[in-house]
């Protein structure tokens, strides 16, 4: 019986995390596609120099992170996967929304200080411990630049 | 006071370097707290974003951040350059973070 029970949890628990997981991933992945078409006009990259055009701009920090975590079927599924090795497509998925998540967030810090490009962008990655230390369960993707805006607009103070 | 300027480049444009005050660091270890712990023990079986864990690590960012502008304002800078972040978890629950970067003066070009 006790058996049975546990059996149980196990696959409401699985059952909850395909579910809900699929959804909550789906909805993510709408609105960062919609957020990346709304803050393409921010140029993004990972020059050490600012380019010649850039030259009389003002330069300030900008950051943004993200904790994310993955459910409860992928972690089941992601073990079964360690066993036989090869990709394991469920945490693949989870790494990049997370990345693309803090970039975004970057961005938006960007826009409101009235930015036109993030030059030396860098990503940060850690995991978040935790749940007796199973799986990697959670991480933290930071992503942060220094922020290029024109000299006219007085140079704000940010926060992260 | 005047507001010290962060960026993670070495040159920043239109300014020149007229003198170099070494490197400067903050850090800071925090905690997460229980409730916040629970939530997220729930939203490891739903998966998605873990909101608590982003303030309080968006927080202690701006906290070791805060730490080292204090240190370069100590000795007398009026600007960090190339800042960089590192994370680690040293135990279940605590996590640190460490901002460090490049002191300088910067005068105008």
């Amino acid at each position: 019986m006790d058996a049975l029970i546990q059996l149980g949890i196990f696959a409401t628990l699985l059952g909850f995390g395909f579910f809900f997981g699929r959804r909550a991933e789906a909805k993510h992945y709408q609105s960062i596609f919609a957020r990346e078409d709304e803050l393409r006009q921010i140029v993004v990259s990972t020059d050490r120099f600012p380019p010649k055009e850039f030259m009389n701009h003002n330069a300030a920090l900008v950051s943004g992170n993200v904790v994310i975590s993955v459910d409860y079927f992928k972690r089941v599924s992601a073990g079964l996967r360690a066993l036989v090795g090869g990709r394991i497509r469920s945490y693949e998925t989870l790494l990049d929304r997370a990345r693309r998540e803090a970039l975004l967030r970057m961005q938006e810090q960007a826009r409101i200080a009235g930015a036109e490009a993030i030059i030396n962008t860098k990503f940060e990655t850690s995991r978040v411990s935790g749940n007796n230390n199973k799986g990697i369960g959670s991480i933290e993707v930071l992503a942060y630049g220094t922020a290029l805006s024109p000299k006219a607009l007085e140079a704000s103070t940010f926060t992260l | 006071m005047t507001t010290i300027l962060l960026s993670n480049i070495e040159i920043i444009p239109g300014k020149r370097v007229s003198q170099h005050l070494g490197l400067v660091l903050g850090s800071t270890v925090r905690a997460k707290h229980a409730g916040k712990d629970i939530m997220a023990g729930l939203k490891n079986i739903f998966g998605g974003e873990l909101g608590g864990y982003t303030e309080l690590l968006s927080e202690a960012r701006q906290e070791a951040t805060d730490r080292m502008t204090e240190q370069a304002k100590v000795i007398g800078a009026n600007a960090v350059i190339n800042v960089r972040y590192s994370t680690s978890s040293i135990a279940a629950g605590a996590s640190e973070i460490l901002a460090y970067g490049t002191a300088v003066f910067l005068e105008e070009r």
